[in-house]
């Protein structure tokens, strides 16, 4: 096996590859999807897929809410946001995201009030500082964000504020995961869980997947020790013909999840029948929206939104990368017209997504890969 | 915005329970903890935050392991720890 590079406990990664090569059954080749954006940064950074044996391969998953927002989403945005009352805040991660007419960038080049904030909580700020005018917060993420949207919000209502409201795009997993498990072109072995997701809503919801469908599921930390551990706990599953979820990242992730945040979730914040995933389609039920009771700082109900569907680029091959079938380097435009700089796909924008992952580290090991392989 | 930023909590105000001062590799801010159970946490315990606020309680191993991550991936957490250091919530 080779050893590109180095980390802290490489001794330890080491150790764990040689069980992980040893539980493997000589022929069969184990695929095990990593749900979450920051695992798939994490196996690139540290080159994770260089301690593995060639038997087991890592498929990228669905899982960075900025990749999945649909061109169409990021038009609505900025249709808001172009109303000289508006002023619309946004986390740093979505300012570059194309939509089918331009990017947040592009849009506040233009003249759009649009700033980043960090925290729901800092747009709600600017609303009372701001009383003459309407602030909108850009609402994405998957069940990490999405309590602290529903606590803004509450909030808001407590507060009375009549000038904020939320432009809601929080994604849930657990129906991304089925529509992956649902879709023809991809045949998994088991997945790594999300770490931080799960310390939300905790293993219960997976175990539909172990159940039903019988694939393992590990909820994993970030770490690349943690990240081959979940693997070899994988390989021990399928090894004894368990399927089942287990949590190797319960040094944070309880397996009940964050009960307080689940109760304040379920007040806000309710599913969508359907919402548009990029690359994906449309889901069903994977989308939130706020409930009735919090109708009034709906910014899809207090504004005109065009809610038009912007297919994605014919060249862009995100929904392929975002479901594991293709990897990064095997899209067309990777690297010449879709780069970080000037991303094509969303893919490409957040450090979570897989094509700027492997733009920014993964490609370097390849090409030196390459050619040590060609010596 | 996905990354989970640890900090050691030192001071839960008594006027706003929901609010808690923490260090943040020495920078003090104040995070919400309202997503916690009331209790659950006081002065000298470790929290990790998203996006202003602290989503589960964590032990200081790891709180320094998760932070030694953290440094590994460089911009991107550069970039996360400048934002939540311009962040002002109350
Ligand atoms: S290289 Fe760009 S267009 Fe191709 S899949 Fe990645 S992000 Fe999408």
């Amino acid at each position: 096996m080779r050893f590109v590079d180095e980390f802290r406990d490489a001794e330890q990664a080491r150790a764990l590859a040689a069980r992980i090569a040893a539980r493997c059954e000589p022929g069969r080749v184990y695929k095990f999807m990593e749900v979450c954006g920051g695992h798939t940064h994490t196996i690139y950074q540290h080159g994770l897929e260089d301690y593995l044996p060639e038997q087991v391969q890592l498929v990228h998953g669905p899982g960075c809410p900025v990749c999945v927002i649909p061109m169409g989403r990021v038009d609505d945005a900025i249709a808001i946001a172009r109303r000289p009352e508006v002023i619309l805040t946004s986390f740093g991660d979505m300012m570059r995201v194309p939509g089918g007419d331009g990017s947040f960038l592009d849009a506040k080049a233009a003249g759009a009030d649009i700033r980043m904030v960090y925290s729901p909580l800092d747009a709600l700020k600017i609303a009372r500082q701001n009383p003459g005018r309407q602030v909108v917060f850009m609402a994405i993420g998957f069940e990490t964000t999405a309590p602290s949207t529903a606590v803004t919000v509450q909030r808001a209502k407590a507060e009375g504020l009549a000038n904020f409201s939320v432009f809601c795009n929080h994604v849930t997993i657990i129906p991304a995961i089925k529509a992956i498990l649902d879709s023809p072109d991809q045949r998994l072995d088991g997945f790594l869980g999300p770490g931080h997701v799960s310390t939300v809503i905790g293993c219960e919801p997976y175990r539909f997947i172990a159940e039903h469908y019988r694939k393992p599921l590990v909820v994993a930390g970030f770490e690349p020790l943690d990240i081959l551990h979940s693997i070899d706990m994988l390989l021990a599953q399928l090894g004894d013909g368990r399927c089942e979820v287990e949590n190797q990242y319960s040094r944070v992730v309880p397996w009940d999840g964050n009960v307080t945040a689940l109760k304040v979730l379920a007040d806000v914040l309710e599913l969508r029948p359907f919402f548009e995933w990029r690359g994906l389609g449309f889901i069903s039920h994977s989308a939130l929206k706020l409930t009735e009771a919090y109708a009034d700082f709906d910014a899809e109900r207090r504004f005109d939104v065009p809610g038009v569907r912007v297919a994605d680029p014919q060249s862009c091959q995100c929904g392929e990368v975002l479901k594991g079938v293709l990897k990064p380097w095997e899209c067309k435009v990777f690297g010449t017209a879709c780069t970080p700089e000037t991303p094509i796909g969303t893919c490409m924008v957040s450090p979570e997504g897989a094509c700027a992952a492997y733009y920014n580290f993964g490609r370097f090991r390849r090409q030196r890969l390459l050619q040590v392989s060609a010596r | 915005m996905c990354l989970g930023i640890p900090g050691e909590v030192v001071e839960i105000m008594t006027d706003r329970p929901d609010l808690a001062q923490v260090d943040v590799s020495g920078v003090r801010r104040a995070i919400n903890i309202g997503l916690l159970e009331p209790g659950e946490i006081g002065v000298g315990d470790w929290v990790l935050i998203h996006v202003g606020f602290a989503l589960s309680k964590i032990d200081e191993a790891e709180a320094r392991a998760a932070m030694d991550f953290l440094k590994s991936i460089g911009d991107a957490y550069t970039d996360e720890l400048a934002a939540l250091q311009n962040s002002k919530i109350d």
